[in-house]
């Protein structure tokens, strides 16, 4: 499978026709659907309905479609799961999950809905999202729990009410658990993103929050307005150098391999799997900016 | 009969008569000499200015039967229109026809003055509101004429349309007639429609809120063309003639339309040092001017002019030296009408020097690039501005048709779909602007080029844009929406669609 790129998951609430039809010409690598917390309680049911129908009957072309459910404590939780994946929907998400158990619950229930509808079993992907200290603690465990887990995200507001703290232009009282859930990421071979910023206004403030994320490690960020993409995609976009000397790279690796040579050296530095990669990913990059074509 | 984009135009059209049908941009050749206002004297130590408006009525021999114009640029804080027409009315004068350069929703009071006889004609760029949904409802014995700003230039010089009496309001005005877009209480900037109207109107009367010493100059309406001066308390909102702040799109449609439009405009070939464009005063077009700016700026390409409605947008560019001239027919807001009166480049022109096709050369024939909206485009990228998706008028011509047929591309920005209703459709309500004379359609889901310019299709492949025919983008807006039910009309004229040259693009029926 095509590895995907997840720079930016938008949020729309589940309860807007309007949003949900459109919010993908935006050109946001992935859409999240909220059946949770932008949904009143007089809403569940029909936020649930219209996201169904959505997912359905509107073509979302390449655009991955991830659904915020309620979690499995409220009346709601086991319906989401059981309408989402009907309809259709790539990834479910999990919020404020604590446990390996929280993961395994949400699990057992869609894999139950796969087998009495026509999807295939393992088809319905999850994410979970951690926004408490019991959460970050047990990241590692949360992330390696299911096969079925594309990526962790950090859920910054409860957190942080949690912590006794507030948020920061700095960041400073994030960094334990960003790092802690991208550590737990990587170790499971996951996505790690990052928690949204509710300023839509401030784009410099946002700017300087997503080139922190960029450098921490992260895959990208939940964002909650199309004018947060633009910045996004730009922040990750690679330099042109690094385009460069990710095709030399790739180049010398070829070149290796036709000549069956098994120790590979460019400019004289050697080049091992770690520089294969980071080469890798960076052209994946550049084709998803559009600064590279396909097999160029 | 069918005109030549199939547009059925009835034989024979009750209150119209002078009649040709639309056949192409550039065919019909103008005959005949301009028009001209009577000869009068005004001899040393008369007196123009008059005690109230029933004397300057009075004076200026309005009878029953005349037509009469006004001007739009105090837009939708206008207080001039409904003033001379309360007037009027009054005074027991009766089938006045209305020509104003253009109408708003602030008029929707006039359908009181069409109900009791006093109006019994109307000249209009657009109209909206109440009145125009009367309009089409089939109020009126005679169809409304509806002109673009060109086409309404040219028709006062050609004679079609005689103004007996022109009613103009300005924000200054000395005792002899020099006015100005400036005053105390009301700011306008450029009189660009007005005046085209004070030098061919048989009798020219200023309304002012501020009569200032003699001579008001730099003056946009000169001494020598008017009769009567005439003060009133008001002539208009400040806030509804320029708003104070233009603000920029946050809608992000917007956003992506105009990134889509400034995309074009740089990759089309035409955007190099010295080119000239128009924006409008709509969200997109607004944030199209700031994209290029960044581009300009970036690039080092300077524009030679731009042309309009002149908006904040474009005086910023000016004033970072991205423009050299801006041309001004009608100003949008605060910092534009500030602008007009201090930077030297900004020049007012009128509404015959910006779009007549029927002088010797109007602006729009010398400019690049034009951004124009639509509330419907067809398949054959012919556009409606003028009546809604329920064939009700709400919309105004404009200088839309103008600067089309004027410019070499004209982009056309619209959402694909707006509410339920779809933007792309098989055949347009009404066509104001012909295919012919569009180029390129953004919308927030794909890019459309008229097959009959290869070059820019050229141009604009491999740049990264969603381009598309218009059928898909069509058929993509039919499977969103779903293909909304014909409309209901009467066999009834309520609205002749002149094109610039004065021949009939098409009609508007009454609505069942």
């Amino acid at each position: 499978m095509k590895k995907r790129l997840r720079r930016t998951m938008m949020y729309v609430p589940g309860n807007n026709p309007n949003m949900l039809a459109e919010a993908h010409i935006y050109g946001a690598d992935s859409l999240m659907f909220d059946l949770e917390d932008s949904i009143s309680l007089s809403e569940k049911d029909s936020a649930r309905l219209l996201v169904y129908n959505a997912i359905k009957s509107i073509d979302y072309g390449e655009t991955e479609i991830v659904v915020r459910i309620n979690g499995l404590d409220t009346p709601f939780g086991r319906n989401d799961i059981k309408a989402m994946v009907r309809a259709g929907a790539d990834v479910i998400r999990l919020p404020k999950t604590e446990t390996a158990k929280d993961v395994l619950d949400v699990e057992e229930i869609i894999e139950e809905v796969e087998r009495n509808s026509s999807r295939p079993i393992g088809s319905t992907k999850m994410m979970a999202a951690i926004e408490s200290p019991l959460g970050v603690i047990n990241a590692v465990e949360i992330a390696k729990a299911s096969s079925r887990l594309i990526g962790i995200a950090i859920g910054a507001e409860d957190f942080v009410t949690n912590m006794k703290t507030k948020r920061s232009p700095e960041g400073i009282e994030l960094l334990y658990a960003r790092s802690q859930i991208l550590i737990a990421a990587r170790a499971a071979g996951i996505c790690a993103l990052d928690t949204v910023y509710s300023d839509v206004n401030n784009e410099e403030g946002f700017r300087k929050e997503v080139k922190l994320i960029k450098q921490l490690g992260f895959d990208g960020k939940s964002i909650i307005n199309p004018r947060q993409i633009a910045p996004v995609h730009e922040i990750y976009a690679p330099t042109e150098k690094e385009i460069e000397h990710s095709k030399r790279v790739i180049r010398a690796i070829k070149e290796a391999e036709e000549k069956g040579l098994g120790v590979v050296s460019l400019k004289g530095k050697m080049v091992d799997k770690p520089i294969v990669e980071r080469a890798e990913r960076i052209l994946e990059l550049a084709r998803a900016c559009g600064m590279e074509k396909e097999g160029e | 009969m069918k005109n030549s984009i199939g547009r059925e135009i009835p034989e024979k059209i009750v209150g119209y008569d002078k009649f040709k049908c639309y056949c192409s941009p550039f065919i019909k050749e103008p005959v005949g000499r301009k028009a001209s206002p009577k000869l009068r004297q005004v001899k040393p130590g008369d007196k123009k200015v008059v005690n109230s408006l029933e004397e300057a009525i009075k004076k200026a021999g309005l009878k029953d039967g005349m037509t009469i114009s006004f001007h739009h640029h105090f837009r939708n804080g206008d207080y001039i229109i409904n003033m001379v027409m309360d007037k009027i009315a009054e005074m027991g004068i009766k089938d006045i026809t209305i020509a104003p350069s253009s109408l708003t929703t602030v008029h929707e009071t006039l359908v009181e003055h069409v109900k009791s006889g006093v109006i019994s004609g109307i000249y209009t760029s657009g109209v909206r509101g109440k009145l125009a949904e009367e309009i089409s409802k089939g109020i009126m014995e005679k169809p409304i004429i509806i002109r673009s700003h060109g086409g309404r230039a040219r028709a006062i010089e050609a004679g079609e349309i005689h103004i007996d009496v022109a009613f103009l309001g300005v924000p200054s005005c000395d005792e002899y007639g020099n006015a100005s877009g400036k005053g105390a209480k009301t700011i306008c900037g450029s009189l660009g429609y007005a005046k085209v109207d004070a030098k061919y109107a048989d009798t020219v009367v200023l309304i002012t809120d501020d009569l200032v010493c003699y001579p008001n100059f730099p003056a946009s309406i000169s001494q020598t063309d008017v009769d009567y001066v005439v003060v009133v308390d008001s002539i208009g909102d400040p806030n509804g003639i320029a708003s104070g702040a233009t603000r920029y799109t946050k809608n992000p449609k917007e956003l992506l339309i105009a990134k889509y439009a400034s995309k074009v405009i740089v990759n089309s070939g035409y955007f190099k040092e010295g080119f000239s464009f128009q924006t409008g005063s709509g969200g997109s077009s607004l944030a199209v001017t700031r994209f290029l700016k960044e581009i300009m700026k970036d690039r080092g390409i300077k524009a030679k002019f731009a042309l309009g409605g002149i908006t904040k947008p474009m005086v910023e560019l000016y004033e970072e030296g991205l423009i050299e001239h801006l041309f001004d027919t009608q100003t949008f807001d605060l910092v534009s009408c500030e602008s007009i009166f201090q930077n030297p480049n900004h020049h007012e022109i009128d509404a015959s020097m910006y779009a007549n096709p029927h002088n010797k050369g109007s602006f729009v024939n010398k400019l690049d690039v034009v951004i124009l909206s639509a509330l419907e485009i067809d398949t054959s990228f012919n556009v409606n501005v003028i009546t809604g998706s329920d064939g009700v008028i709400r919309g105004a011509s404009g200088g839309h048709s103008d600067t089309a047929a004027g410019s070499k591309m004209s982009i056309i920005v619209a959402p694909l779909i707006r509410g339920r209703i779809p933007t792309v459709v098989d055949n347009v309500n009404t066509v104001v602007t012909p295919g012919e004379t569009v180029d390129v359609l953004v919308t927030d889901r794909g890019i459309a080029i008229n097959p009959k310019r290869k070059d820019l299709m050229e141009n604009l492949k491999n740049k990264g844009l969603p381009i598309v025919t218009i059928e898909e983008l069509r058929d993509m807006a039919l499977k969103i929406a779903g293909k909304p039910k014909p409309i209901e009309y009467t066999d009834k004229v309520v609205g002749v669609v002149e094109y610039r040259d004065g021949s009939i693009i098409d009609v508007i029926r009454q609505i069942k």
